[in-house]
């Protein structure tokens, strides 16, 4: 990760703010980092603060950790008790541990609880050249800022909550370079599955992922961060973008943004997080697009993906006999023949939320394309914001309303379907497309089969019944509002 | 944590590829708050099938799991190693891990080794052929062998010398970390002003 002594070679992104957070570097010890930001959720948490306990360890940095319940909370009747009594222990868990140890914690009911990576961004506690963690694999989400930000698992958490460090092992880098304007309707959500569909999902293994080329540029910070949370589906340690003037205005006037001549300072600093001109990544690709276009799921992990015009793929097309075996095993889980085009794929359920696609711009995203039609006869429509904020934003602008006249159902703000932990579960092989970032066999409820799928794309299929993008809904009803492709 | 510094044991082939921690443990198991408890969960959608490798009469008390490539990719679940381990693993071999499942295997004690895929391939078929064949997993020479005659396993792998001391020595990486106060406490005086805080103190 260091280039040799004696040369001055430049440095990425990545490696600029990892500099700046070593407390620590020894000859034959992994470098210990310094951690801005720790944030916490109840499923990885537990063992963590008893392990403190057992230690007599306080939390090192209260002011730097920040809690919020997300994984298990019911999406109805949050003004009730949890009915599972596991998932409620859980949830009793985390409120005795932060107020045992004097965390800040956001709990069902409060304006800033929701899921782990929704909260960070919006309460502007995620920035540029910070280095974020958590005990969760989605943490590449906080990268969309030029951020550093690692998943981690619960002995690391616990290690932070002593420590505020991490000893981590050195990465290597690459460049995910989108160049060119996304064609009309394809989306962050076909872009990442795309670039995960292209290098696979143990291809990013061991990397830090800059995403960057004009087409990034262009995004907004949600979109970003669309991109960056599936990072670690492509195996990837951590996904990054560069901060920029889009970053900057996300970011003013947030609770936590830096005010006055702190934003100043802040701001110098920021604008010197771009990778080196002469910085040599140890990876590249290279992606056109302009040759992109709406991208689904037909397999049971996030790199099995085609674009939405395509059949399910063959097995025996697959060069490689592992990918070949694990496609036939998917095909049997999906319940899915080859050869079928995916536009001809019915759907239970379609859910939209997650950290991945449950911000203000997916719901909106979503909302345009549903709006004045109406969800399929037999299809269950889900719809559940990445927090409570961003629910209340969404009733502000009326979006609540538009789902619901369509016939889905507007729920409280958590994790929800994306892993099922809370009553929000496909049954046995019903078939979701869902925005989240997970298709793993199980995942969304035992049995269940996923097709990942983008807010627009999933508000489409809603309508439709099966697969299918807002452009089908143009061309097949011609009475509805029409809508942009 | 408990030292590891050789280990003999019966194995199980688990011929998967991209095993991601929803498999090795469900997500509903998530909820409990303790590290233990969780060998009933592993596998569990798998072990439904009364042929699934795990339940066959001839693995059990296997303590090795030679696994596919890509595998504990997904969630960053400690679960998932603390499973494998309630369940009895003490090693597990693979050509690719997911980082998060790798790093939290090691910080418990749970001997993740790469090796390539060919290498793999002869471990399966030895322990296909010979149930009760036996593995070792030599962490002072950094060995994997197997087997005799010209099938015979006798394989290095790599592990990076820190990870392999505080494994030898069984080392709570906390305790190690503070013994860096004096550079933790000077890191944090000069962290700038502007950089953001969750709470005043
Ligand atoms: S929304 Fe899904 S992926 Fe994101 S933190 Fe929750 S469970 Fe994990």
């Amino acid at each position: 990760m260091l280039p040799p002594e004696g040369t001055a070679m430049g440095r990425t992104l990545a490696e600029k703010v990892w500099d700046d957070h070593v407390v620590r570097r020894a000859e034959g010890e992994p470098d210990l980092l310094f951690i801005d930001l720790h944030l916490i959720h109840e499923v990885t948490s537990p063992q963590a603060f008893e392990g403190l306990r057992a230690a007599g360890r306080p939390v090192r940095r209260t002011d730097l950790t920040i809690a919020t319940e997300d994984h298990n909370t019911p999406t109805l009747d949050i003004d009730k008790p949890i009915a599972d009594p596991v998932s409620r222990n859980q949830i009793e868990t985390l409120r005795k541990n932060c107020a045992e140890f004097g965390v800040r914690l956001h709990s069902l009911g409060d304006r800033e609880q929701g899921v782990v990576h929704v909260v960070g961004p919006q309460l502007g506690l995620t920035q540029p050249g910070t280095t974020v963690v958590c005990g969760d694999s989605h943490t590449s989400t906080h990268g969309a800022f030029g951020a550093l930000a690692f998943g981690i698992g619960t002995s690391q958490v616990e290690h932070v909550l002593a420590t505020q460090t991490l000893p981590m092992a050195p990465f290597r880098t690459m460049a995910v370079t989108v160049e060119g304007e996304l064609p009309e309707g394809v989306t962050a959500k076909d872009l990442i599955l795309a670039v995960i569909a292209q290098i696979g999902t143990g291809g990013g293994q061991g990397y830090v992922i800059e995403y960057r080329g004009s087409a990034i540029e262009k995004l907004s910070m949600e979109a970003r961060m669309t991109i960056c949370n599936m990072s670690i589906e492509a195996g990837a340690r951590a996904g990054m973008i560069a901060p920029d003037a889009t970053t900057f205005a996300y970011l003013e006037g947030r609770d936590h943004a830096p005010q006055g001549e702190d934003w100043d300072a802040a701001v110098a600093y920021w604008k010197t997080l771009r990778t080196d001109e002469d910085a040599a990544f140890d990876h590249e690709v290279v992606i056109d697009a302009a040759a992109l276009s709406p991208f689904v799921t037909w397999g049971t992990n996030p790199g099995q993906g085609a674009p939405l015009s395509a059949a399910v793929p063959d097995p025996a097309s697959f060069a490689d006999d592992s990918e070949r075996q694990a496609a036939e095993k998917a095909l049997d889980y999906m319940g899915l023949t080859a050869g079928t085009p995916l536009r001809e794929v019915a759907v239970d359920t379609v859910f939209v939320g997650s950290c991945t696609n449950g911000r203000i711009e997916d719901l909106r995203a979503a909302a345009e394309v549903i709006k004045g039609r109406k969800v399929a006869d037999g299809v269950r429509m889900l719809v559940v914001p990445g927090s409570a904020r961003v629910g209340l934003q969404a009733v502000d602008e009326g979006l609540d309303q538009v789902f619901t006249a369509a016939g889905a159902e507007w729920r409280h703000a958590g994790c929800s379907m994306c892993l099922g932990m809370n009553p929000d579960q496909l049954a046995p092989g019903e078939r979701s497309a869902s925005t989240s970032n997970r298709n793993f066999e199980g995942r969304q409820g035992k049995g269940g089969r996923t097709h990942l799928v983008s807010p627009r794309v999933a508000a489409a299929t809603a309508v439709v019944g099966t697969l299918a993008s807002p452009a089908d809904l143009a061309r097949s009803d011609s009475t509805a509002p029409t809508t942009e492709v | 944590m408990e030292a590891f510094t050789t280990h003999t044991g019966r194995a199980v082939p688990l011929r998967r590829s991209n095993v991601d921690t929803d498999q090795i443990i469900p997500a509903h198991w998530l909820k409990k708050i303790t590290r233990n408890g969780f060998e009933d969960g592993l596998f569990e959608a798998w072990r439904k099938d009364p042929e699934f490798v795990l339940n066959r009469p001839e693995r059990q008390g296997a303590s090795v799991l030679v696994a596919g490539p890509d595998f504990g990719t997904g969630s960053s679940r400690e679960h998932a190693a603390w499973a494998l381990q309630n369940y009895g693993f003490k090693a597990v071999i693979s050509s690719r891990y997911a980082d998060i499942f790798r790093g939290n295997s090691l910080k418990n004690g749970l001997l993740t080794v790469v090796l390539p895929q060919p290498v793999v391939e002869r471990l399966w078929e030895i322990t296909e052929a010979d149930p009760t064949a036996e593995i070792t997993v030599d962490l002072v020479n950094r060995r994997v062998t197997a087997g005799d005659g010209e099938k015979a396993v006798d394989e290095p792998f790599e592990l990076d010398d820190n990870t392999r001391w505080r494994l030898l020595e069984g080392l709570d990486d906390i305790s190690l970390s503070l013994r860096n106060e004096t550079d933790i406490a000077a890191f944090e005086a000069r962290r700038p002003a502007f950089k953001p805080v969750t709470q005043a103190l």
